[in-house]
């Protein structure tokens, strides 16, 4: 498994390197797609393999597969790979996105000077970086990669993104440097504690986890702020969160899948494997801290993205709110909660990939990401909104889609501890809907409207008056109706085929999340027991 | 409330085995056959309804052979859980997705498939000029399938998945006329209402899992003496909110009478026969625990009593045949609340109303349905009259749920809401009184409205002669004749209305009679306790002759004031106030807009704003001043090599300085 | 002959170049006065390396020396090429070089 994982890590670079070599021959360009595809699918059938050779008991070690070189001797950095529960479903995750937004991106028209080989060694240098993030069981080693993945998303907003892409490309980076930067510190001083304790100091985790309990309560809490700073911005949390806006809105479609679906995901990836275990008594000094501000995303991010008119902000703001309920299960310190914001990042991840690609659609036929151009769109491609409609249940955590098992098992998991935060993020459900349904209304259904969608027909104007008065006569003209139609076509075979996949999972586990639980649970009991608390509710209820 | 009984021991839960083994089946068909007809798309147009129609009628089947087998089971028997798979197991918590069969859920179960098929079948007529026939019976499908999910779930959790799995088969359908927008806003309101109740519901689930680590019926409610008396209050009180929402019922009622943007068997087949009363479903499950919370109850029989009189003042200014339908709904899932807020003596006469008022109200909205279908879709009253001339079989059914629905003696509402009302003055001293009052008035304004629904589109002069048909408020309806044409409909459609018309005429006396319900339920929701033995407000005795008097005034008011009168066909603008309020559905939607919405748009404006020049103009504040400053402190290099070998001069001269200061101090 | 003396005159030398480098404009003057402040620091380096005892100081004399006349080289050449551009040896100038 030593071999699969590092495999799981070279191959996604060393098909971005041929990519990259790829890039500087023009005519090569479809050919470099292809290769990065195959590339990309290679890493899925690996990850296939590990997830089958996984153990899910209880009594194996934290981490499977272990590799371990030394690096930096002087200073005990090494390379230090290893897989556990959570890193294995968030790298499965990413295996299963990557081809898909690939093949997504092969459809979209790139900005001038730009090559599609040079694209795709972008995204796979980023799914290399990830699983690299994910795997690290060296502190160091995590900190470099930590940085590193911000290299390839800045060229990937910077050269392939919308009009700001500069203004968004350099947000990003200083923010998440800055972020990063700040965690350095908190690196160093472990390596500090760590001499101090065991005589020569170490990076490696598990070392570091074995001392946490003796770290003074002040230390930790300084070391903790530290980490919580990179993650915070990272995940983000309120009002660290700027610049994900920015970012989802310029990067493009298939940088944005992989900026929020997974490299955000790093953030409260961080919280679960470092923050907690590494600082257990500041995680739970300061876990009142972080509750308020999760709280206080769950219904800023859902009230904000209520009020956005460009396609692509909205679906950043409630990631913003999705990553408060992920915070909030984190720091409420039960098995249902931590197992459930464990599962939320998996499937957060589908949903919004789905959701950005419906959007990503819609913007290739409607040419703009303004939601005022859109109206009526269901009549004009039914099957596309359908699938904005089940992207969007997805989102809002409706019974019956695999968003809803997360979001039950972090409210019902945060609720014993923390009853009131819980209740208040139990009401953000009902802005979910709110957001959802008035954008989906607006753009979806009703007469068909909308400068994109009619373009100069009429009904052009009457979008701008929303929920208004039905401009009667003009929908009864056939022919008018056919053009539009034609114009603004409904979902092809291809498209229906790349979404499939991401329908089929939202379903699935929506009903079966018992296979990707059970690789969840033996981390998750693991991570509570370093934490250092007990469940609050037992099979019996509460203990009285 | 006096009635708090002790606890009677509950019936064993055993497994199911048999017949009831392949209970399974009632859910999965029709979800297969909504799942066949998403996938498929336009290649199962042709024969998508025939499908649609085919799942329910079967589910129907099993329903009934399900039935017959719990029949043949002593009483005792009779709970049985069907556990399928394990859906979420994490930790302590333990979701079992599987089925609850027992007399309750059956009976449901009856209800939904029995009345389900035959509104499938209607609709076969109905839509069968819309382009979107197999899309509307693919939701249809969709719906029955979550709502079984809903009555028969052997867990909260289960049933939360129906519960929200109808909500959204609900918003589908609303908005099924997507040409129109009213149709959206509609759908978007009952899908919102529906999830302020769902809250609710969900932190009930959340609590009950505090307080027992379990969220199974059967756990739940063997072990609901555990629980603290007042958690207890508040988990039923939640659940209530759960109730309201999701029926309708006060504060959450403004978006069924909404709801009725959907097309008609819609209207009928959930905002009607199943789907509104899935509250009063789930507080007849939940009894165990309300059994043991009084305020709880008495809670949910104040609601129910509130919005009983809400639903049948609104319903008596309508002119919309579905809205005045909408409303007498409320107005009846009302008396159902405020029955199974009563306890013991009020469950088995709740469910008893439930199935009848299925009946009627279902067979009065495809009436409507089949008048509007022969009128161009008109649903303005003021535009009908005369019609029973042409539309007899329609007229007769529809009288038939007419005389059910105010309470005509013999008739199924008679039996139904007459035991309501008895139970009802048993509440106790005060409270008997009060709700006495209530449910008789209540009757008697459903008489008013009723009979003035009656009067305006069956009776009176042909007003619609002279009219022009207008074109109805959306581009799935045909162009607009250049007369109205009424007529009949097909058989497809007045079939399940005759036979909708037989169960309004019959179901009461048959169920309540000898008793059969409610000693059918026995094993669900305990012995049932007679209203004659306990203490009333005034004799039990004496309420059919109340009742068939009030009834009796209300008719006849309606006669005097809309009957014997011509009916204007605009709309008169000047009217007393009580009109006025009752036609602004006595305010509930302005106070929705004035108190949540407008408050919540500016507060998400508000928050924009303070985003954008708040949150982010501190951190492109901190960027602009790092950039001035740099860019003021590059003047400084000025160009003059000797000013910087000034700069170096001083700098040095500095330097010294420092180290013989420091030096001197060392 | 006290080395006071010595440390005073460079001092005074080093003082004459630091002002000649602040107030003139001509380059090559520039340039003089720097050679004038190096050579002081090259008298103080001997002196210190006399009352000391020590040959460092005459070391480090001979470095200042070696690196002075590689500078020489090349600021005169650097000078000659404004020169030959400009027509002109004021660094004043010369103030290109900036913001």
């Amino acid at each position: 498994m030593s071999a699969l994982l590092l495999a799981l890590l070279l191959v996604p670079l060393v098909g971005a390197a041929i990519c990259g070599v790829m890039a500087h021959r023009e005519n090569l360009d479809r050919a470099a797609r292809a290769v990065g595809l195959g590339f990309s699918a290679v890493s899925l059938v690996l990850v296939a393999v590990v997830w089958s050779l996984f153990s899910t008991s209880p009594d194996t070690a934290r981490f499977q597969g272990r590799i371990s070189v030394e690096w930096i001797p002087a200073f005990g950095v090494s390379f230090a790979l290893g897989l556990d529960g959570i890193a294995l479903t968030m790298i499965a995750l990413l295996s299963v996105l990557v081809p898909i937004v690939l093949v997504f991106a092969a459809a979209d028209k790139l900005p001038p000077g730009r090559t599609g080989a040079g694209f795709t060694a972008l995204m796979l240098t980023t799914q290399g970086i990830l699983v690299g993030v994910f795997a690290a069981t060296d502190v160091f080693l995590f900190y470099v990669l930590f940085e590193a993945m911000l290299i390839p998303m800045y060229f990937l907003i910077g050269r392939f993104g919308g009009p700001r892409r500069q203004y968004a490309a350099v947000k990003f980076f200083l923010y998440s440097f800055l972020g990063g930067l700040i965690m350095l510190a908190s690196v160093i001083g472990l390596f500090v504690a760590s001499e101090a304790r065991y005589g020569q100091g170490t990076f490696d985790w598990t070392a570091l986890q074995g001392m946490a309990a003796e770290l003074p309560l002040s230390t930790q809490i300084w070391l903790f702020l530290g980490f919580f700073a990179a993650f915070a911005i990272k995940a983000p949390l309120v009002p660290f969160h700027t610049w994900l806006p920015d970012a989802g809105a310029e990067a493009p479609i298939a940088g944005s899948i992989i900026l929020l679906g997974l490299l955000d995901k790093v953030g409260t990836f961080g919280f679960l494997r470092y923050a907690l275990p590494l600082f257990p008594a500041a995680s739970r000094e300061l876990a009142p801290l972080v509750l308020t501000l999760a709280v206080i995303g769950v219904l800023y991010g859902a009230l904000l993205a209520a009020a956005q008119t460009d396609l692509k902000r909205f679906v950043a703001y409630t990631s913003i709110a999705h990553f408060g309920f992920i915070a909030l299960g984190i720091f409420a310190f039960s098995t249902q909660s931590i197992a459930g914001s464990a599962l939320y990042m998996v499937n957060h991840g589908i949903s919004t990939a789905m959701l950005f690609l419906v959007v990503g659609l819609l913007i290739r036929r409607g040419g703009t990401a303004d939601m005022t151009a859109y109206g009526g769109v269901g009549r004009a491609a039914p099957l596309l909104a359908g699938m904005f409609l089940v992207a969007g249940l997805s989102t809002i955590a409706l019974p019956g889609t695999n968003s809803f098992i997360s979001e039950f098992l972090v409210l019902l998991g945060s609720f014993p501890r923390q009853p009131a935060f819980t209740v208040i993020a139990t009401v953000g459900i009902v802005f979910a809907a709110l957001y959802m349904l008035w954008v989906f209304q607006r753009t979806m259904t009703g007469p068909l409207r909308g400068t994109a969608v009619v373009g100069d027909g009429p009904g052009a104007a009457s979008a701008a008056t929303l929920g208004g008065h039905d401009s009667g006569s003009d929908t009864s003209d056939d022919s008018w109706m056919r053009r539009t139609t034609a114009r603004f076509g409904d979902l092809t075979r291809g498209e229906v085929a790349l979404l499939t996949p991401l329908v089929a999972l939202i379903l699935v586990l929506g009903f079966f999340p018992g296979p990707v639980l059970e690789v969840l649970d033996p981390t998750v009991a693991a991570t509570l027991s370093e934490v250092g608390v007990t469940d609050p509710v037992t099979p019996n209820g509460v203990a009285r | 409330m006096s009635l708090v009984t002790a606890a009677a021991p509950l019936p064993e839960v055993l497994p199911a085995e048999g017949a009831a083994g392949a209970a399974w089946l009632l859910v999965a068909l029709p979800a297969l056959g909504a799942l066949v007809l998403f996938v498929g798309g336009r290649r199962t147009d042709r024969w998508g309804h025939v499908l649609g129609v085919a799942t329910v009628v079967a589910s129907f089947v099993v329903a009934v052979v399900l039935f017959a087998g719990s029949l043949g089971l002593p009483e005792e028997e009779r709970v049985r859980d069907l556990g399928i798979y394990d859906w979420i197991a994490v930790g302590a918590l333990n979701v079992e997705f599987g089925l609850r069969i027992d007399p309750l859920s059956l009976t449901f179960a009856l209800l939904i498939t029995g009345v389900g098929s035959l509104i499938h079948i209607y609709s076969v007529g109905y839509m069968s000029h819309d382009p979107n026939r197999r899309k509307f019976f693919a939701q249809l499908n969709l719906f029955v399938a979550a709502m079984l999910v809903l009555v028969l779930g052997n867990g909260f959790v289960t049933l939360y998945l129906g519960w929200e799995g109808v909500g959204l088969a609900s918003y589908l359908l609303i908005g099924f006329y997507t040409g129109r927008s009213s149709a959206g806003s509609a759908a978007k309101k009952a899908f919102l209402m529906n999830r302020v109740g769902d809250v609710g519901l969900a932190l009930a689930i959340f609590l009950l899992f505090v307080e027992l680590g379990t969220t199974q019926y059967a756990e739940v409610f063997a072990r609901a003496g555990e629980i603290s008396p007042g958690t207890l209050t508040a988990i039923t009180l939640l659940l209530l909110l759960g109730a309201c929402g999701k029926s309708g019922q006060f504060p959450l009622q403004a978006w069924l009478p909404d709801a009725m943007e959907g097309p008609t068997p819609v209207s009928a087949l959930i905002h009607a026969a199943t789907m509104v009363t899935a509250g009063v479903y789930l507080i007849a499950r939940s009894n165990p625990l309300y059994n043991l919370a009084p305020v709880g109850q008495l809670v949910v029989t104040i609601i129910g009593a509130i919005t009983l009189l809400i639903g049948a003042i609104i319903g008596c200014a309508y002119d919309d045949i579905k809205k005045v339908l909408a409303y007498s709904t409320v107005s009846q899932i009302g008396y159902m609340m405020l029955a199974v807020g009563l306890g013991p003596v009020g469950y088995a006469a709740a469910l008893a109303h439930l199935l009848t008022h299925g009946f009627f109200k279902a067979g009065l909205f495809l009436g409507a349905g089949s008048v509007m279908h022969g009128m161009a879709d008109e649903t303005d009253m003021r535009r009908f009259g005369g019609l029973w001339r042409h539309m007899p079989v329609t007229f007769w059914t529809f009288t038939a749920g007419f005389l059910a629905l105010i309470g005509f003696p013999f008739l199924s509402g008679f039996y139904t809401k007459d035991l309501i009302i008895e139970a009802s003055l048993t509440a106790g001293p005060v409270a008997g009184w009060i709700f006495g009052i209530a449910t008789l008035g209540a009757a008697g304004l459903t008489a008013f409205y009723m009979s003035r629904l009656m009067l305006m589109t069956f009776f009176g002069p042909e007003r619609w002669k002279d009219l022009h048909p207008r074109r109805i408020d959306g581009a799935d309806l045909e162009d607009p004749p250049e007369h109205y044409h009424p007529h009949e409909s097909v058989a497809s459609m007045t079939a399940p209305m005759v036979l909708l018309a037989i169960g309004s005429v019959g179901a009461g006396a048959f169920l309540v009679g000898g008793e059969r319900l409610g000693h059918y339920l026995e094993a669900s929701i305990g012995v049932p306790v007679e209203p004659h033995d306990l203490p009333a407000a005034f004799p039990v005795g004496l309420v059919p002759y109340f009742a068939t008097l009030v009834m009796l005034i209300g008719a006849g008011l309606a006669y005097v004031l809309v009957g014997r009168r011509e009916v204007p066909v605009e709309r008169p603008q000047r009217v007393s106030l009580p009109v006025r309020a009752a036609r602004a559905d006595l305010f509930a939607n302005t106070i929705n807009e004035g108190v949540i919405a407008r408050p919540g748009i500016w507060l998400s404006r508000a928050l924009v704003y303070l985003d954008n020049r708040g949150v982010d103009g501190v951190v492109n504040g901190i960027a602009a001043l790092l950039g001035g400053s740099s860019g003021r402190l590059r003047r400084t290099q000025t160009g003059f090599v000797r000013s910087y070998a000034l700069t170096i001069l001083g700098g040095s001269v500095v330097l010294v300085a420092a180290l013989l200061v420091v030096g001197g101090a060392g | 002959m006290s080395p006071t003396i010595y440390l005073l005159l460079s001092a005074l030398l080093f003082a004459i170049g630091a002002v000649g480098v602040l107030v003139r404009r001509n380059a090559i003057v520039v340039f003089m006065c720097i050679e004038l402040m190096l050579n002081a620091v090259n008298l103080t380096l001997v002196t210190f390396s006399r009352i000391n005892g020590s040959l460092g100081g005459q070391i480090m004399a001979f470095f200042v020396m070696v690196v002075a006349a590689a500078e020489v080289v090349v600021g005169l050449s650097i000078i000659m090429a404004i020169f030959r551009t400009r027509r002109t040896t004021s660094v004043d100038d010369a103030n290109l070089l900036k913001y």
